[in-house]
């Protein structure tokens, strides 16, 4: 029945559905889980790499999280080809705000381009919508430290603490359990860390299976995008104790 | 001729433009008001050609209004006077606009700035400045009178000052000038110096 409406997505099924909508949502849940916190000095990312094969060379550098513009970044999860595409047309809007008013694009204005551009492949003919939800995590001097989260319809919203692609429900859940406001970005990477070493398939949490990022102000005032190192992710790992010898689980 | 100046005073910033609208050795009008309330706390005071003028300060003003209904924010003074000087500096190589712009705002984290944006799209951030014949006097008074932190009362008695140089040392002087300022309470028509009332004409607001 609904067969007929599946491969359009631009028409409603009789159920008043966006059948390809709906997969695209479904491709991202297949992909490496990504989780953003929200604390009171800075936002943080946190995503799963998925090793393919022992023979792929990882990037020595991140692979899900972009920086768009000094003041924001993003975290993807589901079809990195898209994602490129969509990444590129956000800095090329941030820029473009920048060339026009001198001063950084507002967070929510950037979300909200890149899902104008969603929801455009959602309504006009003959295109398939992108398999790609973002995490944004950025600051902005009017409403401070933000974390958006947007799906493939173009759907965008405001979250204290969120997650995309494998298991998100999982970890949206436990997110909602442990979620403190005021959580200092410590306790938020400590949190991430803990949620992300439960819903992951993998048996032992290791640095290069993780990529963890932050946005926070610097002592000069100014916004900071850092990326943890191998190092310094394996050493927060001991410390926070959620890394799991790969005997005891097995 | 024309005379539009500024400057920032204590916690406010203010506009001066004479009223008329001339042609030639003709004037048509003395009540016409050349300084543009752009939003809530943004003043835009204009002088060139009129019909250039009007047009694109206008079209300022709506792109202002536009962001905000977008965005729910307003532009900073900043962003307002580099989005100005970017329209004015495409419509330069195109179908330039022939209009001389000082605009005046007051933001809530950084305080009043005033900002010199002239026809071929240069811009500065200023403290005190003029555009047409009449800023060879009120600049001359200003540089002369002019302090940084200024009342309300001072300033005011500065650009009472200008206004008494153009009137006695141009030939052209114009008859009548308004005077706006902005400040944490918005922008607003301070007082109006006119040494001739014109009934003939309703005044532009």
């Amino acid at each position: 029945m609904s067969r007929r409406y599946d491969s359009r997505t631009t028409i409603f099924s009789p159920e008043g559905r966006l059948y390809q909508v709906e997969y695209a949502m479904e491709a991202i849940g297949n992909a490496g889980t990504a989780i953003g916190i929200l604390s009171k000095d800075g936002v943080v990312l946190v995503g799963e790499k998925k090793v393919t094969s022992k023979l792929l060379q990882t990037s020595t550098s991140t692979e899900k999280m972009y920086k768009i513009d000094d003041h924001v970044a993003c975290a993807v999860a589901g079809i990195m080809s898209d994602a490129n595409i969509l990444i590129n047309t956000a800095r090329v809007q941030a820029q473009r705000y920048t060339y026009a008013y001198q001063e950084p694009m507002p967070v929510e204005q950037l979300v909200q381009s890149l899902c104008d551009t969603k929801q455009g492949y959602t309504q006009f003919g003959g295109l398939r919508p992108f398999g790609v939800s973002f995490l944004f995590a950025g600051w902005d001097k009017n409403f401070g430290f933000q974390l958006y989260m947007s799906d493939p319809s173009g759907n965008y919203g405001g979250w204290k603490a969120a997650a995309i692609g494998a298991n998100n429900q999982a970890a949206q859940s436990m997110l909602k359990q442990d979620y403190k406001d005021d959580i200092s970005r410590e306790d938020a990477v400590q949190l991430a860390l803990k949620v992300l070493s439960k819903t992951m398939d993998s048996t032992s949490l290791t640095s290069d299976k993780l990529e963890l990022a932050e946005v926070f102000l610097s002592a000069s005032g100014k916004v900071k995008y850092q990326v943890c190192s191998a190092d310094a992710l394996s050493k927060l790992l001991v410390k926070f104790g959620v890394t799991q010898p790969a005997a005891e689980t097995s | 001729m024309e005379c539009v100046f500024g400057l920032v005073g204590d916690g406010f910033a203010l506009v001066v433009a004479d009223s008329s609208a001339v042609h030639s050795i003709l004037v048509h009008k003395s009540n016409e008001d050349k300084i543009m309330v752009l939003d809530s706390h943004k003043l835009l005071g204009a002088s060139g050609e009129g019909g250039d003028r009007a047009q694109f300060t206008e079209y300022i003003q709506k792109n202002v209004a536009l962001y905000q209904f977008r965005n729910g924010i307003p532009l900073t003074t900043a962003a307002a006077a580099n989005f100005t000087r970017g329209e004015l500096a495409t419509a330069l190589r195109k179908n330039p606009y022939a209009v001389n712009i000082l605009l005046a705002g007051y933001d809530k984290d950084i305080g009043p700035s005033l900002y010199y944006i002239d026809y071929i799209a240069s811009l500065h951030k200023i403290e005190k400045g003029a555009f047409g014949y009449g800023s060879y006097f009120s600049l001359a008074m200003m540089d002369r009178h002019y302090h940084s932190g200024m009342t309300v009362e001072e300033a005011v008695d500065l650009v009472d000052k200008c206004i008494m140089e153009i009137r006695s040392r141009l030939v052209v002087a114009p008859p009548n000038f308004v005077i706006k300022i902005v400040d944490k309470d918005g922008a607003r028509e301070y007082a109006w110096r006119e040494s001739i009332k014109d009934t003939t004409g309703a005044p532009t607001s």
